[in-house]
């Protein structure tokens, strides 16, 4: 256990090495001096000068890459451009709104999801399994930002029952602030229900096909202990994996549904820097969502052993 | 062959929804009820029916023309994108089977880090360097992509290079890239369809999420997704038009899931039935 944990744990430092060189690099690709592009138009020339100088920008481009990694592992991503706060502290209190919202979201729908998956695998082909897989890839075909204006336009406009713009901090007033939440929350969970249900029966079916589930049924176990004790828990293996990638790619993706909610989160920060050219900000929230994506991966990974302990032989 | 005599359902289904989004995107060149850019004042936010079969928008431009005209816009984009990922990336993917080595290791390495980051992230991060524009679209969508093709036909590459039918190319004195291009290629054709199905998905997706949050394809010209962005302030009086572009992308991502699956079952049997 030991051992695949230090081995994992290895194989994610080049992936963050070289995310943080692809993130140092996509600033360095944009035409202009790097120092003004990071204090914007209204840099004095002496802020300029400093800045150059603290970012080793006369020196070759390694030298520069290791003097800005050193900086960004001390926790410094620089200041915004906009509105001069630290882009870390920006990013963190931005990405706990997001993260909350993704991370509720998930944990409900895997819930429904990997049952419903599974029962339609087992009862594949029959009316469940094609009413279930029916759902699923209608979900799936819905984009996020859709669903979540069209539960808007019913859950808000039409119905009146729940707050249409506007944004609560759960923790300024908890009451209004879950009220806030219900429908990102539901919008994406009905989004990822689709994704992790096709999963969940797809690796259902995978391990259903096997030979020592023919073995266990042949042994005369009732149908409930072959699938309980014996198919249910290795097939929850590759949904499990799934869900760690789907954690990830919804802080990229979430900014669309933080968009037709109004809510100040990660994505919306990204969208908004990207729009205003404040570059610290766009470096910080790539970096910090990198760091995110690859971190979730390999707590989901260390995980595995949990419920599949052949992993951790191998 | 017996797959081939009956179109499954979910084919059928896949093939006639794509079908009637590229005839449309294709019918939008020749004609549309009306221009989709002329603006009407005039005819502002009439609701679906008379004149205007499916209504009209804040500036009194026609919804279908418009949708039409947005449809050409989303296929385009994702013809041209997934021909883009699919073209470098087996470039890369040939290349670096190829040469193996150092190359491999590094340029591995790299496509690794980056298959290991959101699709969605990677185009915000390059559209923050290539600008919002339909260009810029496909080559930051095109780019976040390549990295999956890339490792497919390296893949396949590695599995075929040592083969009897490779090695005989060879002894028949074929150059090692001529037996690559002409040999090995061929071979990666049915997972890149499998691939290349899905990617249409993603793309069109990735599209109008990008031009919903403005970063897309910039107005006048429609795109489904500027237009559910704009529609958003009307969403009380016309609430038509926050449904119909919406609609449009769930239908086509629907029938290229269908298709999708269908194209799996076909080339891929060994996941017949598995999602």
């Amino acid at each position: 256990m030991f051992r695949f944990a230090a081995a994992r744990i290895a194989m994610a430092i080049p992936t963050l090495l070289i995310v943080a060189v692809a993130v140092f690099v996509l600033i360095r690709l944009i035409p202009g001096d790097p120092a003004q592009l990071l204090l914007g138009d209204l840099a004095t020339p002496a802020s300029l000068a400093d800045l150059r100088a603290r970012l080793g920008l006369d020196r070759s481009l390694p030298a520069q890459f290791g003097i800005w990694f050193g900086h960004v592992l001390q926790g410094d991503l620089g200041t915004s451009i906009n509105s001069g706060q630290d882009v870390l502290s920006l990013v963190a209190d931005r990405f706990l709104v997001s993260g909350r919202i993704v991370l509720v979201a998930v944990a409900l729908a895997a819930m429904v999801a990997v049952p419903a998956g599974m029962i339609a695998a087992w009862k594949q082909n029959r009316a469940p399994d094609l009413l279930l897989v029916g759902s699923a890839t209608l979900l799936v075909s819905i984009p996020t930002f859709w669903l979540g204006l069209l539960l808007l336009l019913l859950f808000g406009l039409k119905l009146g029952w729940l707050p249409v713009v506007g944004y609560v901090g759960i923790a300024e007033d908890w009451k209004n602030g879950l009220l806030y939440l219900v429908l990102p929350v539901l919008t994406l969970f009905l989004h990822e229900i689709g994704v992790l249900m096709r999963m969940a029966r797809a690796s259902t079916l995978e391990v259903l096909r096997l030979d020592y589930i023919t073995h266990a049924r042949a042994k005369g176990l009732s149908e409930r202990a072959v699938l309980m004790r014996h198919a249910f828990k290795n097939a929850f293996g590759p949904t499990w994996t799934l869900i760690g990638l789907v954690l990830g790619n919804l802080l990229g993706g979430i900014a669309v549904v933080e968009t037709v909610f109004t809510i100040p989160g990660l994505g919306r920060l990204l969208v908004d820097a990207i729009f205003a050219r404040d570059y610290p900000v766009i470096q910080g929230c790539l970096l910090f969502v990198a760091v995110v994506y690859v971190v979730v991966n390999l707590v989901i990974d260390l995980c595995y052993p949990l419920f599949d302990p052949r992993v951790a032989v191998e | 062959m017996k797959r081939m005599k009956r179109l499954p359902l979910n084919a059928l289904l896949g093939l006639l929804i794509v079908g009637a989004v590229v005839l449309a995107a294709v019918a939008s060149h020749f004609w549309t009820p009306y221009d989709p850019l002329r603006i009407n004042f005039g005819a502002r936010l009439k609701l679906p029916g008379g004149a205007y079969l499916l209504g009209t928008d804040e500036f009194g431009r026609d919804e279908l023309s418009r949708l039409m005209a947005g449809a050409s816009t989303s296929v385009w984009i994702s013809l041209l994108t997934v021909t883009f990922s699919i073209v470098v990336g087996s470039i890369v993917g040939v290349l670096t089977g190829f040469l193996r080595g150092w190359t491999d290791r590094i340029v591995m390495a790299f496509n690794n880090a980056l298959l290991a980051f959101p699709g969605l992230l990677l185009a915000l991060g390059l559209l923050a360097v290539v600008g919002a524009n339909p260009y810029g679209i496909i080559l930051a969508l095109g780019l976040a992509y390549t990295p999956s093709v890339t490792r497919i036909v390296r893949g396949t590459v590695l599995s075929l290079r040592e083969k009897e039918f490779i090695e005989s190319s060879r002894v028949l004195g074929n150059s090692e890239l001529y037996t690559m291009v002409r040999h090995v290629l061929p071979n990666c054709t049915a997972p890149l369809t499998v691939l290349a199905t899905s990617m249409f998905g993603w793309v069109i997706l990735a599209e109008s999420a990008l031009s919903f949050l403005g970063l897309g394809v910039p107005p006048p010209a429609p795109t489904w997704g500027n237009m559910l962005a704009s529609a958003r302030p009307f969403m009380a009086q016309a609430s038509y038009l926050s449904i119909l572009p919406g609609l449009c992308i769930a239908l086509t991502l629907l029938g290229i899931n269908l298709l999708g699956d269908a194209v799996r079952d076909w080339l891929d049997p060994r996941m017949k039935g598995v999602q």
